[in-house]
């Protein structure tokens, strides 16, 4: 690990006066940061500790919630509000990590967590993410758990979040210390410049997280390689509302399979008007799955993803 | 308050910031009970108790515990005798190597605290309800903690045996 002056931020502004200077980086809960500065694929001067910010999480006059963004994992999966009207971010958050990453973890912090492609990780391969115009050793290499949505000729990663998948469905907002930004504006597709992640400015600090009122049935499934404590082979995150047999409302976004997590508008877009049938729910889920592109390694996630859809929409229309 | 209680002590932060608080408790303060297994948050060795929620004490940067109370292995141990849970670990056979088991048991005694307080897992069916200690709940909340000796059925028993 690089050396590194360490300052515990003591609110909004302290955390951004620092954080706004060259080779500073926010530190949450330290579950990757830290571990990627042992790694020296991150290289602070500076590290801002922004975990003494707000942890609250508030009833919102429209029905909605507002989560700080040093709130744990932990406290926003057993929180009541969450657990009732929520289901798919308690269970997303619940699908991740182990229960010791999700007692330190962040709400921020989750939203900036970087790629577990390997090829990023070791420092011997060629990473566009890590070195810009370095090359992609995925696209030929051990690919089986990448994208097949939003890649480039650049950068094939998978964004690992769990519960950036519900968040992206239940169309939340990003609230920064300058700005609200809508939570699937957050993540950048990888393009030429897969090191550009987010489109928050430098020194830019995320503060909250606001879920907004919200009535459907959701859930979150992922599918992995074990049952516990793994990144997803491929997730879902929906929410569905049925009248008369009828889909009112649907919300879907995916994980594991793409560059970032992955809005499937053009699947809700299928499904909006349709009844609510088994078909249906496979012929949506073709319609988001017409453009990926599957590596050597990953052509599975396809069908994984088109099965998983489909179940999850029928577990909801049940 | 450029300090932290571990076990009751006060222990000074490190000049360097870099300075982890697995390597804070194991080489600053001497308590060797804590494991450095993988030193990057896969394998939970390294598990303490800080304000009594479990953690990676390899991912937490020391100076991020200051003014905390830390808690590990030796801590739970009151006066030489062990920690009941210690003694369900020894009667049903919880380890062979033991480099797990101070890991396994300070997660664990946080475990069942999350489920006293009603934290859900990604098995309980029925978010609503706050969930009981079945043999499915333990092994998922026990999931970040690896035994690459494989003694998991005597693990699960021990916790099983001490919750009781």
């Amino acid at each position: 690990m690089n050396p590194f002056t360490y300052v515990q931020a003591h609110d909004t502004a302290d955390a951004v006066r620092h954080g706004g200077a060259a080779g500073a980086k926010y530190l949450g809960g330290g579950t990757n940061l830290v571990d990627l500065m042992r790694e020296t694929i991150e290289r602070p001067e500076t590290v801002v500790d922004v975990t003494g910010l707000s942890t609250e999480i508030a009833e919102l006059p429209d029905g909605g919630l507002r989560i700080g963004a040093a709130a744990r994992n932990t406290a926003v999966a057993e929180h009541r509000a969450i657990r009732e009207r929520y289901p798919l971010v308690a269970r997303a958050i619940l699908a991740g990590a182990s229960p010791q990453i999700r007692n330190m973890a962040t709400v921020g912090g989750n939203l900036l967590q970087r790629t577990r492609c390997a090829y990023f990780y070791d420092g011997a391969a060629h990473c566009n993410k890590r070195v810009p115009g370095s090359g992609c050793d995925a696209i030929g290499g051990r690919n089986r758990y990448h994208a097949i949505l939003g890649t480039s000729g650049s950068c094939v990663a998978s964004h690992p979040s769990d519960l950036c998948v519900a968040l992206a469905a239940l169309d939340a907002t990003v609230h920064t210390d300058r700005r609200t930004i809508a939570f699937t504006a957050l993540h950048r597709q990888p393009g030429e410049r897969p090191d550009l992640e987010t489109t928050l400015e430098p020194g830019e600090l995320i503060v909250a997280v606001e879920l907004p009122a919200f009535a459907m049935r959701s859930t979150y499934r992922k599918v992995r390689d074990r049952a516990s404590y793994a990144f997803a082979l491929v997730s879902v995150a929906a929410a569905l509302a049925v009248d008369g047999g009828r889909i009112a409302d649907v919300r879907i976004a995916l994980g594991g399979v793409g560059t970032v997590p992955w809005r499937a508008r053009k699947a809700e877009a299928a499904l909006r008007g349709q009844p609510a049938t088994h078909a249906v729910f496979r012929a949506a889920a073709d319609a988001e799955l017409a453009d990926a592109t599957p590596l050597a390694h990953n052509a599975f996630k396809r069908e994984l993803a088109r099965r998983t859809i489909a179940a999850v929409l029928g577990e909801l229309a049940s | 308050m450029d300090s932290l209680q571990i076990n009751g002590r006060a222990v000074g932060l490190p000049t360097d910031p870099r300075v982890s608080l697995l390597d804070l408790v194991r080489e600053h303060a001497g308590m060797h009970g804590t494991k450095k297994g993988c030193d990057q948050g896969a394998c939970g060795a390294c598990t303490v108790l800080v304000d009594g929620e479990r953690v990676l004490s390899c991912l937490t940067l020391a100076c991020q515990a200051r003014g905390r109370e830390v808690t590990t292995i030796e801590g739970l141990a009151a006066d030489g005798a062990l920690h009941p849970l210690q003694a369900t670990f020894v009667a049903c056979d919880g380890f062979q190597c033991g480099y797990c088991t101070p890991g396994q048991i300070c997660s664990a005694v946080g475990m069942l605290r999350e489920l006293k307080r009603g934290v859900p897992s990604h098995v309980t069916a029925d978010l609503a309800h706050d969930p009981a200690l079945t043999p499915e709940e333990l092994r998922e909340r026990m999931s970040g903690n690896l035994c690459r000796c494989g003694a998991y059925n005597g693990i699960a028993e021990a916790i099983m045996e001490y919750a009781k």
